[in-house]
């Protein structure tokens, strides 16, 4: 039996094969996974907002914003012996539960989520090698380290892997 | 954060919008409904979900949006089973219930999402003063935690917790459940207080229980 690792809303987690890390519904934030097919270390971020710049707080927690997250993330795998040239990159999440007609961008924070991902894993020079991302429905996906396959569940909408 | 008189306040809030809620929702189905106390919870964000019963349980979400001289969001979770056994009420009507919700169906669900809404909303405008405006519905039958975090999420340029207002509603005979939940906007929390006349200005409370 694996370990499953649980990784919460604005949290983050680094985990060696055989273990697994999963998150649970995820909605309008991304799962971002990353992995070292190498040394079969995986890491699985829940990002929650695009844009740590404005956080009204200067004392955030980095797990909770995709420019500040992933290199968070990155740390922790380089702990347990990542190399992070060798890392790559599975995404999945960022819907629009909601068909809101509303001025204000705040509905399209899904979107805006998968953007800040994409941009800051091309200026880190981590490849995107798969993704679902956007619609409007829930995710559950929980990422193997041993295998590097990412499962994406979701209600009425099939099951993949990625 | 906030002190026992504006968490007092803000329940009385809750109290006077869920009664007039309570009211429109029982014309609706003819039945009687009973409303708990409603609840101040400012928790992090990842045990919102579990008041519904988990990130994964299936759920029917109702969002609104409420706009005008306070923002906040207004967000109904109704459990599978209980949202069954509204819309059956509310079309008189069996549903197969191995088959997803029909158009029919959630325009029903929108409908009482949309009457529960803006009696909610009326109540709080009547009360406070302030002009409040309420949008149109939207409905997602899907998993709670990805529901509950759209909303959620706004609150994470503020701090790691959530603030809302959760009002469980119950219709009587068969238990069927709903949560309603009034997630204004951080600025505009103040000014909710302000207007009922509660003064929000940060003071130190002498016995030191006060606070929370």
């Amino acid at each position: 039996m694996s370990i499953s690792i649980r990784v919460g809303m604005a949290e983050y987690k680094a985990a060696k094969s055989p273990a697994t890390l999963i998150t649970l519904g995820l909605g309008s934030c991304v799962g971002v996974v990353l992995y070292d097919n190498f040394a079969k270390i995986g890491g699985l971020a829940h990002v929650m907002l695009p844009d740590s710049n404005l956080s009204s707080k200067k004392d955030y927690n980095p797990g909770k914003f995709a420019d500040t997250a992933i290199d968070a993330l990155m740390q922790e795998m380089s702990k347990l012996g990542a190399n992070e040239r060798r890392i790559i990159s599975k995404i999945a999440g960022g819907a629009q539960m909601f068909q809101i007609k509303s001025e204000n961008n705040i509905m399209q924070i899904g979107k805006r989520n998968v953007e800040a991902v994409r941009t800051k894993l091309s200026k880190l020079n981590i490849k995107i090698v798969a993704e679902d991302v956007e619609g409007n429905y829930g995710r559950t996906i929980e990422f193997f380290c041993e295998s590097g396959e990412l499962t994406v569940k979701t209600i009425g909408h099939g099951t993949r892997i990625l | 954060m906030y002190t026992d008189l504006e968490i007092d306040a803000l329940k009385e809030i809750g109290n006077i919008g869920a009664g007039n809620a309570a009211t429109a929702l029982s014309t609706l189905l003819s039945k009687k409904i009973i409303i708990k106390v409603p609840q101040i919870k400012i928790i992090p964000f990842d045990e919102v979900s579990k008041s519904v019963g988990g990130p994964e349980k299936l759920v029917v979400g109702i969002f609104m949006r409420i706009t005008g001289d306070v923002d906040g969001n207004i967000l109904i979770i109704i459990p599978e089973r209980d949202a069954y056994n509204l819309t059956e009420t509310l079309l008189s009507k069996q549903k197969d219930r191995n088959v997803d919700f029909s158009d029919m169906e959630k325009s029903a669900l929108l409908e009482l999402g949309n009457i529960v809404g803006s009696s909610y909303v009326v109540a709080l405008s009547d009360l406070t003063k302030l002009s409040l405006k309420v949008s149109v519905p939207s409905l997602a039958f899907d998993m709670a935690g990805a529901i509950i975090s759209f909303p959620l999420s706004l609150y994470g340029y503020m701090g790691d917790t959530a603030f809302l207002i959760d009002t469980e509603f119950t219709e009587g005979l068969d238990g069927t459940k709903l949560h309603y939940f009034l997630i204004p906007d951080d600025e505009s929390l103040k000014l909710l207080l302000k207007a009922i006349g509660v003064n929000t200005i940060e003071h130190i409370n002498p016995s030191g229980n006060g606070g929370i």
